[in-house]
């Protein structure tokens, strides 16, 4: 069905999307509770950032990280000379550039989720006498719960098609950083290559139905385990 | 004692300045009354230590909770306040057991308090303790939601118009068990309410709120007496509360009789053990007068008494003050009958009394 190099362009967009997630979800968690809960003076700026990059050119988003995380630029420079990590043209940086890009999506759901959370309820966790963290733990983030899970999933979907800042920021090279959508845009540039573009858009189709449709069952599942009528 | 002092501004329009003070004894069920808006929530959440007021001082048997001047706020979930909200605010992911369970696990080491058991059996919620709070009833919630601010090991419980969101049977359902709370833990409690029954029932101290400010504060029984509150002569209900006890039954003529510190009433025959204490509302509105002694009445209450003062009450109404013994009783006339009778102050009237309203028994009376 499909040939080794297109297995491996599909093993390589479902790990570097699997990692996006696991490395962007902590910190949109954190976010989206600083904009949801949080008053403190930036917060629109830092609205206005997190949202930058479903508004913005990928391509200009990823030229950013090629400057901060390039070899030469303030951030990737230490991290190459202090600890030997290079993010440019790795899997590790397509999987950053991918995880920027996802980064508001998850946000957005997570948000969405805290918001309809009764701060009533971490009031009366507090005057049971849960401290800031305790209350989070064992009342704000099971309750958020399935809007994480399905801000995951989202994330993962769209973290498996992200196209233009991977490609800025950690080129097109099969088996490192060439995704799906790369070995697509590959195959389309390739004489006789029409098949292959189209068996890969097939699977990236299939991928995205079914982690859209495990988002919602996910969160169905979840919001009726958590005590809530499904919506 | 409980004190509290305290002022906070909300600004913006329709914004307001509470600027509350009172202190009352503790343990015992001290009502905030007042209608809606005029910050007796306010009052209670900054007791909770949920509200940060711009000034004020709260103090709870000489142990300080909040003091700006101080500096000193400790945070509520330190402050061991139970709180019992309007809407429950059970946690929706866990169980009934887990809910009960959430603040004892929390609450600090080696405090004395009842247990799981026994206030699961005091508030009858053992069927419920395996079900999630969307399977409750609306009364069954709060009394789970009374049981776990009970369980917290609470040095004060505060009951934000815990009632108010019921129905009328859910509310009757509740009310009870509010009732046996407060007999059995001997716990402070500041009760939050726009509701005259359950000031009845429950409280022993009344602080009355009109617009962010203290009206008056005092036992219920001094303030249900007095004619220059609006906010209580106003009502239809209005009328003083007795504390009676029971004397004694005639089963054969289906009569009980009640001591009051003026004299006695005869009610509809009650089912309490003589010597019981028993607390009833005389509404000003069941209460008439004559200015001789009456004949051929069946009401079954005729004390003699004397006129002290002549409100006016609505137009052409007139609030009368008469003097029972040791006690005052209030009666509600038509301006016409002031007149046709020549009521005024001094007079020996009679005070019928149609019938009585009962608020239950009140709290066992306090040590001290």
């Amino acid at each position: 069905m499909l040939t080794p190099e297109e297995w491996e362009a599909v093993r390589l967009s479902l790990a570097v999307a699997l990692r996006s997630v696991l490395f962007g979800l902590p910190p949109a968690v954190l976010v989206a509770w600083l904009l949801a809960r949080g008053r403190f003076p930036g917060r629109a700026l830092l609205d206005a950032l997190v949202h930058l990059p479903l508004v913005m050119p990928p391509v200009v988003v990823g030229w950013l990280l090629l400057v901060t995380f390039g070899l030469r630029g303030p951030v990737g420079g230490l991290l190459d000379g202090l600890f030997g990590i290079r993010l440019v043209f790795t899997t590790a940086g397509a999987s950053l550039a991918t995880a920027v890009m996802s980064f508001p999506l998850i946000v957005r759901a997570v948000r969405l989720s805290l918001d309809a959370v009764d701060p009533g309820l971490e009031a009366a966790a507090r005057s049971l006498g849960a401290g800031p963290l305790d209350r989070f733990a064992t009342v704000t983030l099971p309750l958020i719960a399935p809007g994480i899970l399905s801000g995951a999933i989202t994330g993962f979907a769209a973290g498996l098609g992200e196209f233009g800042a991977v490609i800025t920021f950690a080129s097109n090279i099969p088996g490192e950083t060439q995704t799906l959508p790369l070995a697509i845009y590959s195959a389309t540039q390739t004489p006789g290559g029409e098949a292959v573009a189209a068996r890969l858009a097939a699977v990236s189709f299939t991928l995205a139905i079914a982690g859209l449709l495990l988002a919602d069952l996910a969160g169905r599942r979840l919001s009726v385990l958590l005590g809530r009528p499904p919506r | 004692m409980l004190e509290l002092a305290l002022r906070h501004r909300f600004p913006g329009p329709g914004g307001f300045l509470l600027d509350a003070d009172f202190a009352s004894p503790t343990p015992g069920v001290t009502a905030v009354f007042g209608p809606s808006g005029c910050g007796k929530s306010t009052l209670l959440q900054a007791v909770a230590g949920l509200l940060r007021p711009d000034a004020g001082r709260v103090a709870l048997d000489g142990e300080v909770l909040l003091d700006t001047a101080a500096g000193i706020a400790v945070p509520a979930e330190k402050r061991r306040c139970g709180v019992v909200f309007q809407d429950a605010r059970l946690f929706p992911h866990l169980s009934v057991r887990t809910n009960l369970l959430y603040g004892l696990r929390r609450s600090p080491r080696g405090l004395p308090g009842p247990g799981l058991e026994e206030v699961v059996d005091l508030l009858g919620i053992a069927p419920l303790l395996p079900r999630r709070p969307a399977a409750l009833s609306g009364g069954e919630r709060q009394r789970v939601a009374l049981g776990r601010a009970l369980l917290s090991r609470p040095r004060l419980l505060l009951l934000d118009e815990p009632l108010a969101a019921l129905d009328a049977p859910r509310r009757a359902e509740v009310l009870p068990y509010l009732a046996r709370v407060r007999d059995r833990f001997r716990l402070p409690m500041l009760l939050v309410t726009h509701a005259l029954d359950e000031v009845d029932r429950l409280a022993d101290h009344l602080v009355l709120m009109e617009a962010g400010r203290v009206l008056a504060a005092g036992t219920v029984e001094a303030l249900s007496a007095r004619t220059d509150l609006p906010l209580l002569a106003g009502r239809r209900d209005a009328g003083v509360v007795l504390a009676c006890a029971v004397l004694d039954h005639d089963a054969a003529r289906g009569l009980t009789r009640l001591g009051f510190p003026g004299g006695e009433l005869r009610v509809p025959l009650r089912d309490e053990p003589v010597g019981t204490a028993l607390r009833v509302r005389v509404r000003a509105r069941d209460v008439s007068v004559a200015t001789e002694e009456p004949r051929g009445l069946s009401v079954q209450n005729a004390l003699p008494a004397e006129l002290e003062a002549i409100e006016p009450a609505a137009p052409h109404e007139a609030m009368l003050r008469l003097r029972v013994g040791g006690a005052v009783l209030l009666a509600r006339v038509t301006g016409d009958a002031v007149a046709r009778l020549g009521l005024r102050p001094g007079v020996k009237v009679w005070a019928l009394v149609k019938s009585v309203a009962f608020a239950g028994t009140p709290n066992p009376p306090a040590a001290g």
